[in-house]
């Protein structure tokens, strides 16, 4: 008898699946569990933030003088403040004012950091021990200290803050961009796109950047909160945003009195909490971030 | 003039390290024929990549060449590469279009967050006019050329997802998409195993013939360059030895490097019995070069003229050679 040969089955031809490196780390991001709560607590306070107006009948500066201090009820469901304020209001207004400053001080700081790392890191010789130099200057003078000279030459104010934020702290992502570019410019990738004629400034920001898009991602994320506190500290001295835009840290100064803290919880514990809150938020993303965008871990 | 691409006369590259002079090109000249392939030989650290990052200018800052020309004879006319600023647009514009380079390690030579069709793309829309959608045809066309199974899709696929003769091959299909007519291979097989090494060979050769590329292979593998070489150069301690075709140098040694060179290589079935014979000593220190002809201290041939500087010969059409004990006479 012979043996049946049979014709081998055509497999169907498989669409290969798409390796898209979002698509992976977003994988690997959503198993980290706290991160994943970092981002829903962010999510929910950034969605507060902007949808404010439908979330309250007050508006954020109206006083109401005959309802002064009122506790919580059901008509403030904060209270209200030393002018009768809504602070349930003031604090969803005021959410605005402090994730934006968070992100443009992060990100304003970041891009400072990012081009002169860039420059800095593949340029190298003087230029870049003349930037080290600078940003060590920067470092080592007191950061609170250099704000508050700033400030008292600009003068208060939200863009001003921004401002001064981003050219007091962008030596973290300068370090952090150059050291990077350091190792990336001995690549042999680079030494062959250079050997194709592809010009210099298109090596450093097109080619050899995005290799660093990991580190800056974190970086940016992570320092976040850090501008967050600082607008909240100088807004609690009366130093940060003016006082009649209503902020996190401009609630809290409100209980600069004793008799206030002891009598009238109600105006620093809520915007405490939400800058822990936030702060948190932010930080365990910026964790889970690193951790999926780091190739040493 | 005609059938010559490139010529390379007296170069001298010196790096200048904390006072101290590095001599490593040390007076190289050298010619590669149109359409044809230039083996440059030498152990490690003769100078064969500073030779080649001479030519195409891409010297570390610490480098400077002190002296020789390299003339690259383009169809519009000779050009002196030595006299165009390092990073000018005349000297890019030549890097990629006229001359392509190939370097040693394909795992690192790209760049591992844009996908292979953006970075061969790239080269060609910097140095051609060519609308984006006829460059990607090209790129398509250029990579099943080169052996990419589906290279409809594998083009939008990054580097980490190519096998290392896979990116080697992407290498030379960059290297050769805007039709260079020069190519120079910096040790292309190097870093691959021996199956995709022969591959990688055959696909030079192939790109060779069907575009006319003359080609600079820098390697120390004496196999590969009896396998594609029309013409060899050996070099030593930043000096050419001996140079000519490839049936003269390989086939008619004349100086005891070359000699030396050829004993040392294993030859598969030599026996057990028979040992190889590597060359005595090691490479002078190039801080401390040994007076008169560099491979004096080594060599099996000395006396005591070798420490005066050997002149070149010509022994017979075009076999150069740089050594006191040819004069008049072979090697027996």
């Amino acid at each position: 008898m012979k043996p049946v040969i049979t014709k081998p089955q055509l497999t169907k031809h498989v669409k290969p699946v798409k390796s898209n490196l979002m698509k992976r780390n977003w994988q690997k991001l959503k198993r980290n569990k706290l991160s994943m709560v970092g981002l829903a607590i962010v999510i929910i306070i950034i969605l507060g933030a902007i949808f404010a107006p439908m979330l309250t009948s007050y508006k954020p500066d109206e006083i109401d003088l005959g309802n002064r201090l009122a506790p919580p009820s059901s008509n403030h469901l904060l209270g209200t403040d030393k002018l009768g304020r809504d602070v349930y209001t003031r604090l969803l207004y005021g959410s605005r004012i402090s994730i934006i400053v968070g992100i443009s001080g992060a990100v304003g700081g970041g891009l400072i950091g990012i081009i002169l790392g860039c420059l800095g890191g593949y340029i190298g010789g003087r230029f870049d021990r003349i930037l080290l130099r600078i940003s060590e200057v920067f470092m080592t003078f007191p950061s609170l200290i250099l704000v508050l000279i700033l400030i008292v030459f600009l003068g208060q104010g939200l863009f001003n803050l921004i401002f001064i934020f981003s050219i007091t702290g962008w030596m973290g992502m300068y370090r952090i961009v150059r050291s990077r570019f350091l190792s990336l410019r001995e690549e042999s990738f680079v030494e062959a796109l250079r050997a194709f004629g592809i010009s210099k400034l298109s090596i450093i920001f097109r080619h050899i950047l995005p290799n660093t898009t990991g580190p800056i991602i974190v970086s940016i994320t992570l320092s976040m909160p850090g501008y967050i506190l600082s607008e909240a500290g100088l807004s609690f001295l009366g130093l940060g945003v003016p006082p009649n835009i209503s902020t996190w840290g401009n609630i809290i100064n409100a209980a600069q009195q004793i008799d206030i803290i002891m009598n009238n919880w109600w105006l620093w514990v809520p915007p405490g909490f939400m800058i822990s809150l936030y702060v948190l938020g932010v930080n365990f993303l910026g964790d889970g971030l690193r951790d999926v965008l780091d190739p040493n871990q | 003039m005609n059938d010559i691409i490139l010529t390379v006369d007296g170069l001298k590259t010196y790096f200048y390290i904390d006072k101290h002079v590095i001599k490593s090109v040390n007076g190289v000249s050298l010619k590669v024929r149109r359409g044809k392939t230039l083996g440059l030989v030498g152990e490690s650290g003769c100078g064969k990549t500073v030779t080649s990052l001479s030519i195409m200018q891409l010297l570390p800052k610490l480098a400077k060449i002190s002296d020789g020309s390299i003339i690259y004879h383009s169809l519009k006319g000779d050009i002196e590469l030595r006299n165009l600023p390092r990073n000018g647009k005349k000297m890019r514009s030549i890097r990629g279009k006229e001359i392509a380079m190939i370097f040693q390690d394909p795992m690192t030579s790209l760049n591992p967050v844009y996908t292979i069709g953006y970075q061969m793309m790239e080269n060609l829309l910097y140095h051609e006019n060519i609308r984006k959608g006829d460059a990607r045809k090209k790129v398509i066309k250029l990579l099943g050329e080169l052996g990419i199974p589906k290279p409809e899709s594998r083009i939008d696929d990054y580097p980490h997802q190519f096998s290392g003769g896979m990116r080697q091959r992407v290498m030379i299909a960059m290297a050769m998409i805007c039709n260079p007519s020069l190519l120079i291979a910096d040790e292309p097989t190097t870093a691959l195993d021996v199956t995709i090494q022969a591959q990688i060979i055959e696909i030079m050769k192939q790109v060779q013939k069907e575009h006319g590329t003359s080609i600079m292979l820098i390697t120390h593998n004496m196999g590969l360059i009896a396998d594609m070489a029309d013409d060899v150069a050996v070099m030593y301690m930043g000096k050419i030895v001996e140079s000519g075709t490839i049936q003269d140098v390989l086939g008619n040694p004349q100086h005891p490097y070359t000699r030396a060179l050829l004993k040392s290589v294993p030859v598969l079935g030599i026996g057990k019995r028979r040992r190889l014979e590597p060359i005595r000593g090691s490479t002078p220190d190039p801080l401390n070069m040994p007076e008169g002809c560099e491979f004096s201290t080594r060599c099996d041939y000395v006396t005591n003229q070798c420490l005066t500087e050997p002149p070149v010969l010509d022994i017979g059409s075009g076999h150069l050679v740089k050594c006191w004990q040819c004069k008049g006479r072979c090697l027996t």
